[in-house]
């Protein structure tokens, strides 16, 4: 059984301007120590999915209205507040994306890094600290005797995020939900730590959900991938069937939208035409067609259902044979 | 195990540590804030009086020397005595007892009601923050004294009493300000995360919230400290506060006021200097504690 096996999740947000359909539908499953990528534009629902597995959907006005979450033979949604706690930060941890705001300014490195410990595995604050120790040499950081009783404005924004991934390490957790971790820091550092995060989960057995909108970070990092539009997972496979033979227009969209280096230099960048649509006022036809080049009649009847198409590559969309052409142009 | 080291550049954002000698600080600081300083020797004076009371005294405060009656202050008496022969300097340095006792109990009981109500109250948010500061609006309303006049009046007089009286209207301006201030910190990711590592509301508002209003909960403290030992004095000046014969500086204004005004006016003038001084002490020391904490205050 998988680890975490998400069924037609359905979180919706009512405010004034109407329902906000942000999670319309999410299915996907997370083998135990695999790494799963969710792509997607801002607004996509890829956030809103993390949050509403962590249940730390704020309500009011968001609200998890359908599906069921699996995790580990549990359903997350039927547990009670307390149960739910005692999960989070101890079975599932999570990385932030901005790590200069995501650690506590007031509390030092050693007390933020002992906290989940002493709480969730009642450890002593010795062992703790010990353990605090370990982890800081995991994530490579020098001295971390000294590092435990500074606090974080005494670190870098790369080392603060190496604190970051420690604390969610900090009780063994199965599961690492990453939300964009690497947006915030500087280009050099991106990969540093993405190449630590790949290595410890691999090490430890860990499996991660690592959000993002950077193709690049998927190609190298994630063994599959779902692609998420408005609300619903478009296309998901194994990380090399979508970068080399991507069956959704929005997909192949999204690649052609990475600078290259194969491209002459004075090459305009080939964004997304258009706009996300406005998730209040969705129609029964396909979300993205409004912006899709192989859009047809038949797009605005009904939303097309995700389909096998083979190895466990599925794909939404009524035209995904009719793409080959342009997947050559963008592929190679 | 191969994980990518910090580089050397990174391992150089280092900690400064602070290794100026406390008196070298101090200097600074009394250059800084003249004011303050001058404030913070006030408090000091007054803590020094307080404690060292029965040293600093040859008299006790509550023994009536009849033979002595209305003295005027002179060798004997430094600062002469009232109706009932108590001498005056006696009485104010215990009086400072009484302010000290209700002044730091009424604002720390009412700093931190209103330190724990207002972050709470801007973390769950929703229905429960809008009822919360409709209860503090209707308390508001009333000018401070009145609402303390009127717990003093619905629970009696005395010193624990009177506590009671003052700290009730501290709590919801502290709760206010420090909800203002708590929404802020609320928004900011660590609170989310501390949500994200499976932590209680309590931890979280306690622990991950509180420390970050420090700066407004600590000006608004020193204020409160001010604040109620005026309010003490005019509790115990109306009669409603402090009964006789325990000292204190507004019970000793109101028995010398009134009827010794022209005849002796020492046994007013004396509690009324000291409870003036207290006041513009812990106000002065107050608004220096503002500027250092809250940079936006501090003059260009």
């Amino acid at each position: 059984m998988a680890l975490l096996e998400i069924k037609d999740l359905q979180t919706q947000f009512f405010t004034s301007a109407g329902t906000v359909k942000a999670v319309d539908g999410v299915s996907y499953t997370v083998e135990e120590g695999e790494t799963v990528a969710v792509v997607g534009e801002s607004g996509s629902g890829k956030s809103v999915t993390a949050m509403s597995i962590m249940r730390l959907i704020p309500w009011p006005p968001g609200k998890i209205v359908g599906g069921s979450i699996n995790f580990d033979g549990k359903d997350l949604l039927a547990l009670t507040d307390d149960e739910m706690r005692s999960i989070r930060g101890r079975d599932i941890g999570m990385i932030f994306q901005e790590p200069m705001t995501s650690l506590n300014p007031v509390l030092t490195i050693g007390m933020q890094l002992t906290e989940p410990m002493i709480a969730h595995l009642g450890m002593s604050e010795e062992a703790a600290m010990e353990k605090a120790k370990k982890l800081l040499g995991m994530v490579g950081m020098s001295e971390p005797d000294r590092r435990l009783a500074q606090y974080p404005h005494h670190l870098s924004g790369g080392m603060r995020q190496r604190v970051v991934i420690a604390m969610a390490l900090a009780c063994d957790p199965k599961l690492i939900i990453a939300d964009e971790p690497t947006t915030a820091l500087d280009v050099t550092i991106q990969a540093q730590i993405l190449e630590l995060m790949k290595n410890l989960t691999r090490e430890l057995g860990v499996a991660m959900i690592i959000i993002t909108h950077n193709l690049g970070v998927v190609a190298r990092y994630a063994d599959r991938v779902n692609v998420m539009y408005a609300g619903r997972i478009i296309e998901s496979g194994v990380a090399s069937d979508i970068y080399h033979r991507p069956r959704h227009p929005y997909t192949l969209a999204l690649l052609k939208s990475v600078p290259r280096m194969d491209r002459q230099r004075e090459a305009k960048l080939d964004p997304v035409d258009g706009q996300p649509p406005d998730l209040t006022k969705l129609d029964a036809g396909c979300s993205f067609r409004p912006r899709c080049r192989f859009a047809k009649d038949h797009c605005a009847t009904s939303f097309p259902a995700l389909e096998d198409i083979g190895g466990g590559h599925t794909s939404a969309c009524f035209e995904k044979d009719n793409l080959d052409k342009e997947v050559k142009d963008v592929v190679g | 195990m191969t994980t990518v080291s910090e580089s050397a550049v990174e391992a150089q954002v280092e900690d400064l540590e602070d290794k100026t000698p406390f008196w070298q600080k101090a200097k600074t600081m009394a250059r800084k804030q003249p004011v303050g300083v001058a404030g913070l020797a006030v408090v000091i004076l007054m803590i020094f009086a307080a404690i060292f009371a029965p040293w600093l005294t040859p008299y006790h405060p509550e023994y009536n020397d009849f033979a002595n009656m209305l003295t005027p202050p002179g060798a004997d008496y430094i600062l002469g005595t009232d109706q009932f022969g108590r001498d005056i300097f006696t009485r104010i340095l215990y009086g400072a007892r009484t302010a000290l006792f209700v002044g730091f109990a009424a604002a720390t009981v009412g700093a931190v009601f209103g330190l724990v109500l207002g972050v709470a109250s801007a973390y769950f948010g929703g229905m429960f923050d809008l009822i919360f500061q409709r209860i503090m609006d209707v308390f508001m309303a009333f000018p401070l004294i009145i609402l303390a006049l009127a717990v003093v009046a619905t629970l009696g007089t005395g010193t624990q009493n009177v506590i009671i009286a003052i700290t009730i209207p501290f709590i919801p301006q502290c709760a206010r300000v420090v909800r203002s201030n708590a929404l802020a910190i609320r928004e900011i990711p660590y609170v989310d995360a501390a949500r994200a590592l499976g932590f209680g509301h309590m931890r979280i508002i306690m622990r991950h919230m509180a420390p970050n209003v420090m700066a407004p909960f600590l000006i608004l403290f020193t204020a409160f400290v001010g604040q109620a030992i005026l309010l003490e004095a005019s509790l115990s000046y109306l009669g409603m506060g402090v009964q006789e014969p325990t000292p204190a500086w507004g019970l000793m204004l109101q028995g010398g006021a009134e009827e010794y005004a022209e005849s002796a006016p020492w046994v007013a003038i004396w509690p009324g200097v000291a409870i003036s001084l207290a006041v513009f002490g812990f106000n002065l020391f107050g608004d220096s504690v503002r500027d250092t904490l809250d940079p936006r205050l501090r003059s260009r």
